[in-house]
């Protein structure tokens, strides 16, 4: 099948994703071989950038979800509130 | 050297703005790109101290004053007025050129004011020319917008002045200088410049005004307003320990807000907040290495944020859309807006090898070296949070994710080179970072290229986007707003305003009640007894009166008699 970009093919996207997790894993490796002369201690625990990245992450997700359960709104709120005037 | 020689910069581009509704065609278009241009070369031809002097009333005045601090925001200003006018050559809004260069002009005032007259006085024409910017635009939307914009900043000019005023009459020193947050009158100055900055609580003002402006108008709204900020607190108030605080808010702030925004360049918005969050915890830190890291962090952002809405602005102008749960696809016919764009969300990210990656990491090994470890995880955590909600999460949905179906050309010449041109200096300047640091107010101690450095800063970007990828079915856009501090202004207040008039109509209609039938009553007694026939005006029979006369005689015998 003729794709229109080679982006389009969910085959390419795939070994895409690969090579992305093949990276991840060469940064934590990498991690090993550097000195990474850590300036505080929990930074000296194996990956810890990787996971502090990650889990801080997934934290800001979950609490900006958390806090749009209460602040979201259509997005014509302020339209509709400028037409009742 | 005689002042009489030396052109203020600031001066030259104003002037620009002057003449340009004179102009028509290509010489408009040479107009644009000369004044900042011209104002660049006379800014460098400055030499460094304070060159104007001026005695008014009792005070001495310096105009214009130069330092390596000064030099370096009045380059970035003006390079963005020149790139941002490249840019907005094909604005079809007369006004919007001139308001930006009026704009640019006055925020390039105050880098260069050597005292708080002058400051306060550029301080509100920025808030005129950003005004017109947002105007210019000449949609209902913006109109409005740009009606509670000025209200807040003149807000804030108000509480600035109150603060000047104060400080001026206590120490009578005009000059600008470090003014630590020792009186009432400081701590004025220092709300009024926050206020600028976005910080809470009246942050709304700018995710709520900047993506009302024109495809063209947001690129330079982003630049001067929360720079000039970041330039007049890092004079005035460095090491003063609750910005620090007041930094890590805003950062915070700008990451969950943009993580929740549908509209491209509210979530850009959003994030202009968060990166002048780190400025501001760097100003907040104090240390030189935090100082240097927070005016090369907003040297480079102005770059990458208007290189950033400069591609969101080409999406817009192409597309007429702006909200990510319309568009998607675009990489497909929009290339080199994609890849500028993608540019530029790398260097917010501060990936290795571009701008923010030289600049930003500053501010965080200030923290480091201070052993602050609460503000370095907070930093850590916000540099994760910047890639998550303007590095992947800006490009992915407007110019990759589902296919909208739209196919719009990437733009004409003028906007593809001014994106080329910034895209080309967020590259340059993370490869060599010498001549930024050169510029710098104090000396740079600062090898950003270290192995551990590089390994560390990917790991924490790339789980990040991992991040991203793992949950993407929480981030789906969804047509909705957050609401904000503005809700204070928008709804609640002319609610209780409203119900204020209710309540008081109220009580007027039954205080008026009670008013007109106590008259009624007034009245009709009045009338009941003097009415002709009433008790008292009405004529007696004499035979009445002679009766009355006669019981008073009895009464006075009887009285003599007991008497």
């Amino acid at each position: 099948m003729k794709h229109e970009h080679w982006l389009d093919d969910r085959n390419n996207v795939r070994k895409l994703w690969r090579g992305f997790l093949v990276v991840l894993a060469l940064t934590v490796i990498a991690g090993t071989f550097v000195d990474l002369h850590p300036h505080f201690e929990i930074e000296a625990w194996f990956g810890f950038n990787a996971a502090y990245g990650f889990v801080a992450c997934l934290a800001m997700i979950v609490g900006a979800k958390g806090l749009g359960r209460f602040l979201k709104r259509r997005d014509s709120y302020y339209v509709e509130d400028a037409k009742d005037e | 050297m005689s002042s009489l020689f030396i052109f203020h910069p600031a001066l030259i581009l104003i002037a620009g703005a002057l003449l340009l509704p004179f102009l028509r065609g290509t010489a408009r278009h040479v107009a644009v790109l000369a004044a900042p241009a011209l104002a660049l070369i006379a800014l460098w031809l400055l030499p460094e101290g304070r060159l104007w002097q001026v005695q008014w009333l009792d005070y001495s005045l310096a105009p214009l004053a130069v330092d390596k601090l000064s030099r370096l925001f009045a380059t970035i200003f003006l390079l963005m007025a020149g790139v941002g006018g490249l840019f907005a050559l094909l604005q079809t809004s007369r006004l919007e050129i001139p308001a930006a260069f009026l704009y640019a002009g006055s925020a390039v005032g105050v880098t260069l004011a050597g005292d708080l007259v002058t400051v306060f006085l550029f301080w509100e024409f920025m808030a005129v020319g950003s005004t017109l910017v947002i105007w210019s635009a000449a949609t209902p939307g913006a109109a409005a917008a740009s009606r509670r914009y000025v209200a807040i900043h003149l807000a804030g000019g108000v509480i600035l002045f109150a603060g000047i005023a104060g400080h001026i009459a206590a120490t009578g020193d005009a000059g600008f200088h470090r003014l630590g947050t020792d009186s009432v009158a400081t701590w004025l100055i220092l709300i009024g410049f926050l206020i600028n900055a976005g910080a809470p609580p009246l942050s709304a003002w700018l995710p709520d005004a900047y993506p009302e402006a024109s495809w063209s108008g947001t690129v330079f709204l982003s630049a001067f307003t929360t720079k000039t900020a970041v330039y007049v607190l890092l004079r005035g108030f460095p090491g003063t320990e609750i910005l620090i605080w007041v930094g890590i808010f805003m950062i915070f702030y700008g990451i969950v807000y943009a993580l929740l925004e549908n509209d491209m360049r509210r979530i850009l918005a959003y994030s202009i907040v968060n990166q002048v969050g780190f400025m501001i915890t760097g100003i907040g830190i104090g240390t030189e290495m935090a100082l240097n890291g927070a005016a090369a962090h907003a040297f480079a952002h102005i770059i990458y944020k208007a290189l950033l809405l400069m591609s969101a602005g080409a999406v817009l102008a192409a597309t007429g859309r702006r909200k990510c749960s319309e568009l998607g696809g675009l990489f497909h016919s929009m290339p080199i807006t994609t890849l500028c764009g993608t540019i530029g969300a790398l260097a917010i990210s501060s990936f290795p090898f571009t701008s923010g990656f030289v600049a930003k990491s500053m501010v965080t090994q200030a923290a480091i070296d201070g052993h602050l470890q609460a503000v370095w995880l907070c930093l850590a955590a916000a540099s994760a949070g910047v890639f998550l909600h303007a590095g992947i999460k800006f490009p992915w949905f407007v110019f990759f994710q589902k296919d909208s179906g739209l196919r719009p050309a990437d733009p004409p010449a003028s906007l593809r080179w001014a994106m080329i041109f910034f895209a080309f200096l967020c590259i340059a300047l993370g490869v060599y970072p010498a001549p930024l640091y050169a510029m710098l107010p104090y000396e740079v101690n600062y090898e950003p290229y270290t192995a551990a450095h590089v390994v560390t800063q990917l790991q924490l970007l790339l789980f990040s986007g991992l991040a991203f990828f793992v949950m993407l079915d929480h981030l789906k856009r969804t047509p909705t707003i957050t609401l904000d501090f503005d809700w204070l202004w928008r709804v609640a207040g002319p609610e209780a305003a409203k119900s204020c008039r209710l309540a008081l109509a109220e009580t007027r209609a039954g205080l008026g009640g009670i008013i007109a039938s106590g008259k009624t009553g007034y009245c009709g007694w009045l009338a009941r007894n003097r009415h002709p026939a009433g008790v008292l005006m009405r004529s007696w029979p004499t035979g009445s009166m002679a009766l009355w006369v006669m019981v008073m005689l009895l009464a006075y015998l009887a009285l003599y008699y007991i008497g």
